[in-house]
C-alpha cells in the first residue's frame, strides 16, 4: 500500500466517544494500542443521514458474518460507505451489538462520575446516543453497529461465542471512505466480552488522503456484488 | 442443524381468534397488538419469508433490535423462548410456540437498492420488502418514515452462518401450515412485509400468502 502523509492523529480514550465526517478520498487507520480493544461504530451518509450503515445488506451482499480486508460496509441504499483496505486482525464483528446501562451495571457494578470522576462506567448504547445527539440525530437513527477488533463466532447450532485476545497491541485496520461518512464511534467493551472487570481500551486514530479505488481494487474485486456496489456509489457523485 | 431445534405447538384454536387476516404475497400489513395477546403467523403454503418489525406502540423510537435479541440469548436463530428485544433492552414479545424450528434475523429485508447490488443493476424495478414497509408506514400516518425501518426478523427464512464466518441464503426449512406464535409483553405495533423476492430461494421462487391471527387471553 502506498503510504501518504498522515493529516492528523488522535487517541480515543478508554470508554470514550468520538465522531467525525470522514471525507471521500481519505482513510482512517485505527490502531489497537494495548491489545484487546473494541470500537463500536455506526456510519451515516453525512449529506442525508437517513442513509445509514445496514448490517444485513453488508452481510448478505458479501455472504459474510465477519469483516476483514476486502470487505465493505454497505448503506441501506446500495452504496458503499467504507471499505476495509488494510487489516492485521482478520476478524471484526458485525453481529454482536452493543452494551446498555443494565448490562454494564450487572457486569461491572455501579460507578458514577461523582465517585470516580472520568472513570465512571460508560455503555455503548448511551455512548452512541450522546454522540448522535451532537449531530441532531437520536434513537430513531440508532441501528445495528459493528464492533471493530472483536470476534464473535457462530456455532453450528447458532450459538454465539466471543474470542478473547482477538486483537493484539499494534494491530490495526484501515477504513477508506467511499462517501462523506459521519462516523459515530466509542471504545466501550464488547457486550459479550467475558472479562469481569470494567476495562475498556484506547485506540489511536490516524487520517490520511488515499487514491480513489482503482479498477483492480481488492475491495471492488472481492465479490461481483461489490463491483456493482462501487458502480452505484460512483454514480451517486455524478 | 434443524434437528436440534425444539418444535412447540400452541393450544390456541383458530376458531377462537379475535382477528384473522390473510396477507397476500408482496403486500404489507400493520396492526397494533395489545399486551398479553397472542399473535400467530402461519406459513400457509410453505417456505415464505415474512419480514417483520415491531415497535413499542406508545413510542415508536423504541423498536425491535436484531442485535439485542441475539446478544441476549447468545444465539443467532429465533425460536420458542426467544425474547424479541427492543433497542431499550426489554422484551417486546416472547415466542411461545414454533412448529418451524428456527427463524432468521440477520438477513434483513430486500430493497430495490440491495437487489441492484446482489443481483443486477437492471433489477431495481422489482418489488421489494422495504418498499412495502415504506408504503405501510406512510398509510399508517403516525409520523413514521424510513428512519423507522431497521433490521427485521425473517420468519420462516433460513440464513445459516458457519463457524468460519460465512453466511448464505438457503432453501427454507418451513412447510405448508407451519407457524410461529408470540405473546406481546407490552402494547406493540407490528409491521409485516410478505416478501416478494424472486431472486433467491427465500420464498422458493414463488411468493405465497400467509395468515396472521390474534387471540385475547381469558380474563
Amino acid at each position: 500500500m502506498n503510504e501518504t502523509p498522515i493529516l492528523w492523529e488522535e487517541t480515543i480514550q478508554p470508554g470514550a466517544t468520538w465522531s467525525h465526517v470522514l471525507k471521500r478520498g481519505t482513510a482512517l487507520r485505527i490502531t489497537d494500542v494495548e491489545g484487546g480493544a473494541n470500537v463500536g461504530g455506526i456510519f451515516y451518509n453525512f449529506e442525508c443521514p437517513v442513509e445509514r450503515y445496514n448490517m444485513p445488506d453488508t452481510l448478505k451482499a458479501q455472504h459474510i458474518a465477519r469483516l476483514t480486508t476486502g470487505s465493505v460496509l454497505y448503506s441501506d441504499m446500495g452504496r458503499i460507505l467504507l471499505s476495509i483496505i488494510g487489516d492485521t486482525v482478520g476478524w471484526h464483528d458485525p453481529i454482536g451489538g452493543t452494551s446498555n446501562s443494565q448490562l454494564v451495571e450487572s457486569k461491572y457494578g455501579h460507578a458514577t462520575y461523582q465517585e470516580v470522576r472520568n472513570d465512571y462506567h460508560k455503555n455503548g448504547r448511551d455512548s452512541f446516543l450522546i454522540e448522535l445527539g451532537k449531530w441532531g440525530l437520536g434513537p430513531r437513527d440508532l441501528v445495528a453497529n459493528v464492533n471493530l477488533f472483536s470476534r464473535v463466532g457462530v456455532g453450528e447450532d447458532g450459538t454465539m461465542s466471543f474470542s478473547p485476545g482477538n486483537s493484539k497491541a499494534g494491530d490495526y485496520l484501515e477504513l477508506r471512505a467511499e462517501m462523506n461518512v459521519l462516523a459515530i464511534l466509542n471504545t466501550c467493551q464488547h457486550p459479550l466480552d467475558p472479562n469481569p472487570t470494567y476495562q475498556p481500551k484506547p485506540v489511536q486514530m490516524a487520517i490520511r488522503k488515499v487514491a480513489a479505488p482503482a479498477a483492480d481494487d481488492r475491495c471492488r474485486l472481492s465479490r461481483p456484488e461489490n463491483g456493482r456496489g462501487f458502480t452505484l456509489t460512483e454514480r451517486y457523485f455524478l | 442443524m434443524t434437528s436440534t431445534s425444539t418444535l412447540i405447538e400452541s393450544k390456541l384454536h383458530p376458531a377462537q381468534a379475535i382477528y384473522r387476516q390473510v396477507i397476500p404475497a408482496g403486500e404489507p400489513w400493520i396492526y397494533e397488538i395489545q399486551k398479553g395477546r397472542y399473535f400467530r403467523i402461519v406459513d400457509l403454503h410453505g417456505n415464505q419469508a415474512v419480514d417483520t418489525l415491531f415497535y413499542n406502540a406508545r413510542d415508536y423510537s423504541e423498536r425491535y433490535s436484531a442485535q439485542d435479541t441475539i446478544q441476549q440469548q447468545r444465539n443467532i436463530y429465533l425460536t420458542t423462548g426467544t425474547k424479541l428485544t427492543s433497542t431499550c433492552g426489554r422484551p417486546l414479545l416472547t415466542i411461545v410456540a414454533d412448529t418451524c424450528g428456527r427463524h432468521d434475523t440477520l438477513g434483513g429485508a430486500c430493497a430495490n437498492e440491495s437487489n441492484m447490488v446482489r443481483y443486477a443493476i437492471e433489477k431495481r424495478h422489482m418489488h421489494a420488502c422495504r418498499s412495502s414497509f415504506l408504503k405501510a408506514v406512510i398509510d399508517w400516518d403516525h409520523g413514521m418514515s424510513k428512519r423507522d425501518i431497521t433490521s427485521n426478523i425473517n420468519f420462516f427464512m433460513n440464513v445459516p452462518v458457519t463457524p468460519e464466518g460465512k453466511l448464505s441464503f438457503e432453501d427454507g426449512i418451513s412447510e405448508p401450515g407451519k407457524y410461529v406464535e408470540m405473546r406481546a409483553e407490552i402494547d406493540v405495533l407490528a409491521l409485516i412485509s410478505n416478501c416478494p423476492q424472486l431472486n433467491n430461494p427465500c420464498n422458493a421462487y414463488n411468493p405465497t400468502p400467509v395468515e396472521v391471527l390474534i387471540w385475547a387471553p381469558e380474563i
